[in-house]
């Protein structure tokens, strides 16, 4: 066999790999889509029915179900608001850990990263008892605290990095204008981080869209959010596939979207840490 | 000299973290501390307008005597590390084929993503679905194949593979991700001078990649130890840490402690016992990290 061919031979061989890749990637997902478009018999029909009628039916049940819109409501206001406030907090931070040199900043830092790894669910008694005594319980603005304070560290961590990049001498020149430390922030320091706010953003809507157990233990049904709802969908509806693969779809429609407008960033952020460079 | 004079200028470095401080005391600090308070404490959560109880470290003894416990912490480091090596050993595979790149290799990337970025509810549901004994896909093409069908989450001996089985599909592709950008940092003369030199294949990958990637094989097998911990949503939705007790790992363990024998003390030993686990990874973590700044 020639080197050519041998060369030509690999490149098929890999191909082939990333094709299988892909399919066992993209079936779960395909699967859920494609059934919650199908009446019940083509969705339990074996062997199954790769072209079928397909149908909107489960949709409306969805969507007309009690419930549905504020769920989906909740969800929008809960991931929106946590994604305001914890990127702002976290740029904040992130700009005073990156330029000033200040007593406690380091143990600061490092701790800012330990919490970062405090998995929720030890969170969830606490929180639950805490909560309660200050009312917060069963609140949109008690999930919202939880959430901003989840996502902090990573966003105060990735924000202080792209800050970090940004030359020291565009601030002392502005300082030396007469610019005060939050003018510099704000006209200076931000719209330079555009691009680390949208990763550190994407990254807390996804974690506050997503997150399950604390919005389960935190919330009532006038304020519980998607998540929730699918599993409820789970359990009630008990072999509704359709509904429920439905209401899986409609939740992980924001996963689409950031997948598809956004790849980049997100691997920027997957790897940021992880990776040098 | 010049950041001096700002620091004497104002307080503004401290205005600035001020927020962030005060949100992660409140959410976090100040929950853990209680929580850790807690631990010493019995407490039911339907009682829990009565005032808690001290009872020392009953609750940890208690839970160290308890079979549950046992299976539990049995459970989560079969889970943790065979699906830390899997998703490492097939990811670091995958890397190596892809790292030359492929015509359409962006396109290859963004699809690998979507497991990550989809809800883990989503992700129980779809595989609870596929799962399914009486019309689930994947019992199917066993069929087609001509083997055996099998109870995939019913089984005892089978649901916990089930479950790494899922987390494999889901996370693979993010380490993937995570070790092509390291292979695709190394410098490419070093490869090439090694090649020169007349190192083979294997050679190569032993001398030079794997030792260049070596730091970041390490915090991404770390950075999975972490999250297989605290995931718990996926066994949740698809057998609820069953059958009997065989898929319930740690932190699913400590919800139903809480919420459904509602004994708040004793989960809040579970949270404790958590805790330092996940401390003592995150501290390798950090020291890892920080060694790469400085």
């Amino acid at each position: 066999m020639t080197f050519k061919n041998r060369k030509r031979l690999n490149r098929f061989i890999v191909l082939m790999i990333v094709l299988v890749g892909m399919v066992i990637c993209l079936f779960p997902i395909y699967e859920m889509v494609s059934t919650s478009f199908k009446y019940e018999v083509d969705a339990f029909s074996l062997p199954p029915k790769w072209i079928f009628r397909p149908t909107f039916e489960n949709y409306r049940n969805v969507l007309l179900s009690n419930g549905f819109g504020r769920y989906f409501f909740n969800s929008v206001v809960v991931a929106l608001s946590t994604t305001f406030f914890s990127v702002c907090t976290g740029a904040l931070a992130g700009y005073s850990f990156s330029r000033f040199k200040y007593k406690g900043k380091k143990l600061l830092i490092v701790f800012t990263l330990l919490l970062r790894m405090i998995p929720p669910v030890i969170l969830v008694i606490p929180v639950f008892v805490i909560w309660n005594s200050l009312g917060l319980a069963n609140t949109r603005i008690g999930l919202v605290l939880v959430y901003i304070g989840l996502n902090l560290p990573f966003n105060i961590w990735v924000l202080k990095t792209f800050i970090s990049e940004i030359p020291r001498s565009l601030d002392e020149s502005a300082t030396i204008d007469g610019c005060s430390d939050w003018m510099v922030f704000s006209r200076i320091i931000l719209p330079l981080i555009a691009p680390g706010l949208s990763v550190a953003g994407i990254f807390t809507f996804r974690i506050a869209w997503n997150e399950y157990i604390l919005s389960l233990v935190l919330t009532n049904r006038f304020t519980r959010t998607l998540p929730v709802a699918v599993s409820l969908f789970l359990t009630d509806a008990g072999t509704e596939w359709g509904k429920i693969t439905a209401i899986a779809t409609i939740t992980a429609i924001p996963a689409f979207i950031f997948t598809f407008t956004a790849a980049k960033k997100l691997i920027m952020g997957m790897t940021a840490g992880a990776v040098k460079g | 000299m010049f950041s001096n004079g700002v620091m004497k200028r104002n307080k503004s470095p401290y205005l600035f973290a001020l927020p962030a401080i005060a949100v992660l005391l409140l959410v976090m600090v100040v929950p853990v501390a209680s929580g850790i308070r807690l631990s010493f404490f019995e407490w039911f959560l339907r009682d829990i307008r009565k005032e808690p109880v001290f009872v020392g470290l009953w609750n940890f003894v208690d839970l160290f005597g308890s079979e549950n416990f046992q299976t539990s912490i049995r459970v989560t480091l079969v889970f943790t590390i065979s699906v830390v090596c899997l998703e490492l050993f097939v990811g670091l595979v995958l890397a190596l084929l892809l790292e030359d790149g492929l015509p359409g290799l962006r396109f290859f990337r963004t699809v690998f993503i979507l497991p990550v970025m989809i809800a883990p509810v989503v992700v129980g549901v779809v595989w609870k679905f596929l799962y399914n004994p009486s019309y689930g896909k994947i019992n199917y093409f066993l069929s087609v194949l001509g083997l055996k069908e099998i109870g995939w989450l019913s089984d005892p001996h089978m649901a916990l593979i089930s479950i790494i089985i899922t987390d494999i599909w889901q996370w693979t592709p993010f380490v993937f991700l995570l070790l092509l950008a390291g292979l695709q940092g190394i410098p490419s003369d070093l490869s090439d001078a090694a090649r020169v030199d007349g190192a083979n294949y294997l050679q190569n990958l032993i001398h030079i990649k794997l030792p260049c990637i070596s730091g970041v094989i390490g915090i991404t097998a770390v950075l999975r130890l972490i999250d297989a911990f605290r995931g718990l949503v996926v066994m949740f939705i698809m057998t609820n840490g069953g059958p009997g007790v065989s898929t319930e790992i740690l932190s699913l363990h400590l919800y139903k402690t809480a919420f459904t024998d509602q004994r708040l003390g004793k989960a809040s030993a579970v949270a404790v016992i958590l805790l330092g686990i996940i401390t003592l990874l995150s501290i390798i973590f950090i020291t890892k990290n920080m060694k790469d700044e400085t």
